[in-house]
Order: structure tokens, then C-alpha cells, then sequence
């Protein structure tokens, strides 16, 4: 009523231009969002990629802008190679530890838990899914370092010299468990692992509980249940978890940075590659490494239904 | 027999209460650190306690910088979150077309793709047009990784409330404008507090992006990652994690509260 009647007017039959066709009506809405992610997303990616197609000459230091595929085969060098396959086999070995880690918790709180527990159980592995991902790293600094509460508890136990074996171990051993690949290890599990329990509760969720009484009516044991039953029916929960577990896995360069050895992995490549050294061409190629892997994953795990259980 | 499968068994709980535990005890370890006396090492059991070092982070400049950044980047980079956020989700919640698969994966991408990857491919971006690193730099990255969160928490109320609710105000009268204010907003409005809260939560937190987007200046993570891989002070650095902690705990919560399957939604029965 207040607004004049040429505003008013021209508001209305814009707005019943929208309602009139829904087709005008999502395009003006898609249009801001679609823009930005356009220009600033998928603008950043494509200019990516194009910086991988160029090489980067060691002597003068420079870019040179042509076309080449020479940038890319240097990633099959056995030193950056190393990298990339050192980094599959963590983010692999963290999946699998997660799903392990996960499975009972997201079990008991889709078919045990009610009304409070349950929202115990939610605000429980949400609180630690949002909490600072930089604090959670610096706790475990604290827990694994060589003074730190692993050592001391050990030591309690009378077990410190089981310890010293694990850290005498090449590969998995280091100096204290904060340089070590097993703390690396650690710290990746224990920050991606809520990420792993919320799709297979959900998953669980849908899992009618007289399903579980059938089988154990039938004869199957608990074993034979969780294998034939439970298990390829939480499947898609677990390849959904599995992507975030993996992909973040992949990316990462901080922890290893701050906990684990000087042997580089795939997001530490690429941060040095564009710092220190300039390298953006590297840089690129080895970002694109981590993108084509979740790409065929992604593909992967959708034929599993994982997209449904996100 | 039956009573069996209503109680979980023993090694269950036990391992579910285990993961719990795995979960929440590293976290709480850094409010012991906080008050410890040993200022040099991460020595296990503190020897003894203090709160000497919350007087003296309280006084620090270069924190209270780093947090005020930190505010500003997350409170306008949630600013456009929300707008684009819902607009998207708008669009998508009930309409079907030839694509939409596609910008529905282009609004996850952000975040389903490793943060390395955003980070280093808007460097090379502003690196190949010259934009040199500010403020704004910083902004562009965190709203681009946002939106999803917003779009989330947004499409799920969408698809609850019902359209007939829309239809209604538009045959009574109301324009699209008047429609989105008094019909629209009201209803989806707790789901945009809970994503934007998140979407804050997400942008104070966030450091592999702003790496590679930052320039001098320090938001609260990045002076963190500084201290963690060169550190000048440990006992300060555990007072302002532990801060962290307990700020970050708020929006969290909050978005529960506004997020709970109680959370009434006009016409969502239908």
C-alpha cells in the first residue's frame, strides 16, 4: 500500500511474469549463483588446467607459455611418482580404517539409540565434525609428541618399549610418533572419521530391523548376518563416506606437514611447487592428479548408489 | 529370545562408545593444555596449573587482529552464501530440467573436490589476470565453498514446505516480492539461520583455501598454521585453541536446535 502505484505495478508483473512461466522463473533465480560459480569457480579450474598444458623452465625461472605435454610426463619421474603413490596408499588405508572405526558407531546410533541417546549420538559426531580442523591438529601434536600423553601412558602400562619397536619399524617408525607415518596416519583417521559415520548411519537408517531378525531366525550367525545382510546393505553409506574420507585424504597438506615425515605428499607437492619454487605448471599438473582419481572414484561409487545415501 | 535383538550387543556398545571417546578426548585435552605451567614442551601430566596465559593472550595484538579479520572474511563471505546460496536452492528444490544434475554437482564441487584444488586453481586465476591478493581475495574463496552449505540446509525446507502455500498467496493477491517476505521467508528462515551459521563456521575455520588466497594479511587460522609450524609462543597458542573450541561450539549447537526434525514448517505434512 505504501509503494506508489508504478512500483507496485511493475513489481507485480514482473513477479507474475515468474509465476506465469516457471521456466523464467528458475533462470532468474539460477542466474547470480550460476554466474559466480561460473566465472570464479569454473574459471579458476579452467585457468588451472591451462597452466598445466605449459612448462617452466628451470634455468631462467620462467613460465613458458606453449602448449606442451612435457609438465605432465614429469609426473612419471620415480620423485614425484613416489609422491602420488604414496598418497593413494594413505588415502586408501585411511578409508579403510575409517569405515572400520565408524561402522559401530553409526550401527549403534541407527538401530540402539532412541529419542536422547540418539540425539547424544548426533551431537556427538557432529561436534567433532565442526570443530577447528587446525585445533584438532594441534591436539594431536600434543598427544603424539615424544613428552606427550601416547608416551606417558605407555610407560604407565609398562608397554614403552612396544613403542620404541613400532617406532624402530622403517616405513611406519620415526623419531617420536608426531614424525612418524603412523601419526600421519592417525591424525587423518581421526579427522575424516565423522565423515564416514553420518552416510552409514544413514544408510543403517533405512535397514528395516526385521531384516537383521530374519536372518538370525534363519539360522545365520551374527558373522553370517553382518556379511550378508548388514553389510551390502549399508554399501552405498560406505562408498558415500568413502569419497569424503578419500578426497580430503588426498588434498591435504597440512597434516602431513605438521605431522609425519619429510616425505612429500600430493598437496604438499603442489603447495611447495607454487611457493618456493614457482612452479605453477607442476603445481597444476599434480592438483589435476587428485581430481582425475575422485573423478573415476566418483564414477565408481555411483554405480554402488552412493549418491543416494549422501 | 527376542528381547535379544532389542539390546546391542556388548562388544557393539563397547566399540561405539570407544569411537566416541576416540573422538571427544583429543579435543578436551586442549582445555588441560590451556591452564598448563610447562610452556616449552607438551609435557603429559602438566606439572602444574595456571591461568596466567589467558591474561596474556588476552593482550595480544596479532590475535585479536587475526580474529577480527577472521570475522569479517566469515560474516561477508556468509552475506553472499546466503543470498546465493537459497537462490539456488530456490530454483532447484522442485523444478526438473535438462541439467540440473549438472549445477547441482557444480554447487557440491567446491567442496567434494579437494580444498587444494580450489585453493591453487584461484591462485592461478588471479595470478593470469592480475588481481593482486586482498581482503576480497579472501572473500571470493570462502563464498564460492559456502554456498553448498546454505544450498543444503535451504533445499531440504524446500522440499518440505508446500507449494500450495506459494499458490495461495498468489491468489490472494500477493506479488512475487510480497510473496517471498511474508509466505516464504517465514518458513525457511530457521534454515537459513542454521546455514549461514554453518557456512560461518566453515569460513572461520577455513585455512587450505586461504593459503593460496591470503596475502599478508593473517586470519585466525592461518596465525594458528604460522605457530604450529613455527611456534613462538605454546602457551598462547594453546589459550586461543581452546577459544576456538569453545566459539566454535555455538554455531554448532545453534544450527542443531534450528535444524531438529521438530522444527515445524508450515504445510511440510504435505
Amino acid at each position: 500500500m505504501t509503494a506508489g502505484p508504478t512500483y507496485d505495478s511493475l513489481a507485480s508483473r514482473f513477479s507474475g511474469a515468474l509465476w506465469r512461466s516457471p521456466r523464467l522463473l528458475v533462470i532468474f533465480l539460477l542466474a547470480p549463483p550460476l554466474l559466480w560459480l561460473g566465472i570464479v569457480y569454473v574459471g579458476s579450474l579452467a585457468a588451472l588446467l591451462l597452466q598445466s598444458f605449459f612448462s617452466f623452465d628451470d634455468f631462467t625461472a620462467q613460465v613458458v607459455y606453449e602448449f606442451t605435454l612435457s609438465t605432465y610426463a614429469e609426473l612419471f619421474r620415480p620423485s614425484n611418482f613416489d609422491i602420488i603413490q604414496r598418497t593413494i596408499v594413505m588415502a586408501a588405508l585411511v578409508t579403510i580404517a575409517s569405515a572400520i572405526l565408524a561402522f559401530p558407531i553409526a550401527y549403534y546410533a541407527a538401530r540402539y539409540a532412541k529419542g536422547r541417546l540418539k540425539a547424544f549420538f548426533y551431537i556427538g559426531i557432529m561436534l567433532p565434525l565442526w570443530s577447528s580442523y587446525l585445533v584438532k591438529i594441534y591436539a594431536w601434536k600434543m598427544i603424539l609428541s615424544k613428552e606427550g600423553i601416547i608416551s606417558w601412558f605407555a610407560d604407565k602400562l609398562h608397554l614403552g618399549w612396544l613403542l620404541d619397536v613400532w617406532l624402530s619399524l622403517p616405513v611406519v617408525g620415526g623419531n617420536s610418533l608426531s614424525v612418524s607415518a603412523t601419526g600421519t596416519f592417525l591424525v587423518f583417521v581421526y579427522i575424516w572419521l565423522p565423515y564416514m559415520i553420518l552416510p552409514i548411519q544413514a544408510a543403517l537408517e533405512r535397514v528395516p530391523a526385521n531384516l537383521v531378525e530374519a536372518s538370525h531366525d534363519l539360522g545365520g550367525s551374527p558373522g553370517r548376518t553382518f556379511r550378508h545382510v548388514l553389510l551390502p546393505l549399508a554399501m552405498p553409506g560406505i562408498a558415500a563416506g568413502s569419497i569424503f574420507t578419500f578426497s580430503l585424504t588426498l588434498g591435504d597438506y597440512i597434516v602431513p606437514g605438521i605431522i609425519g615425515t619429510s616425505r612429500l605428499f600430493i598437496g604438499q607437492a603442489v603447495y611447495t611447487q607454487q611457493g618456493t619454487a614457482g612452479n605453477i605448471p607442476l603445481a597444476a599438473a599434480f592438483s589435476v592428479v587428485p581430481v582425475v582419481i575422485m573423478a573415476f572414484y566418483l564414477w565408481g561409487a555411483k554405480k554402488r548408489g552412493a549418491f543416494d545415501a549422501l | 529370545m527376542r528381547s535379544d535383538h532389542h539390546r546391542a550387543p556388548v562388544a557393539l556398545k563397547l566399540a561405539a562408545i570407544g569411537g566416541l571417546l576416540f573422538l571427544h578426548l583429543p579435543i578436551l585435552l586442549i582445555f588441560a593444555y590451556a591452564f598448563t605451567t610447562e610452556a616449552k614442551s607438551f609435557q603429559w601430566p602438566p606439572p602444574g596449573l595456571t591461568t596466567r596465559w589467558l591474561a596474556v593472550t588476552w593482550e595480544r595484538r596479532d590475535v585479536w587482529q587475526a580474529l577480527t579479520l577472521s570475522v569479517q572474511v566469515a560474516s561477508i563471505a556468509t552475506a553472499l552464501a546466503l543470498i546465493l546460496g537459497t537462490l539456488c536452492a530456490a530454483a532447484l528444490a522442485r523444478a526438473r530440467f535438462f541439467g540440473k544434475e549438472a549445477i547441482t554437482l557444480l554447487v557440491i564441487l567446491p567442496i567434494a573436490l579437494p580444498g587444494i584444488v580450489t585453493g591453487i586453481a584461484l591462485r592461478s586465476a588471479f595470478g593470469l589476470i592480475n588481481i593482486p591478493f586482498s581482503f576480497w581475495t579472501i572473500v571470493l574463496g570462502h563464498a564460492t565453498f559456502c554456498i553448498v552449505v546454505v544450498y543444503n540446509n535451504a533445499v531440504a525446507r524446500f522440499r518440505r514446505m508446500s507449494p500450495s502455500l506459494v499458490e495461495a498467496s498468489y491468489d490472494l493477491g500477493a506479488n512475487g516480492f510480497q510473496t517471498f517476505r511474508h509466505v516464504i521467508l517465514p518458513n525457511i528462515g530457521t534454515a537459513l539461520l542454521a546455514g549461514g551459521m554453518l557456512a560461518f563456521a566453515l569460513s572461520f575455520d577455513e585455512v587450505i583455501v586461504t593459503t593460496f588466497t591470503a596475502g599478508q594479511q593473517q586470519t585466525l587460522p592461518i596465525w594458528m598454521l604460522e605457530e604450529l609450524i613455527r611456534p613462538h609462543e605454546r602457551p598462547v597458542t594453546n589459550v586461543v585453541a581452546m577459544a576456538v573450541v569453545l566459539v566454535t561450539l555455538l554455531p554448532i549447537l545453534g544450527a542443531y536446535y534450528l535444524t531438529r526434525e521438530g522444527a515445524e514448517t508450515a504445510g511440510g505434512g504435505k
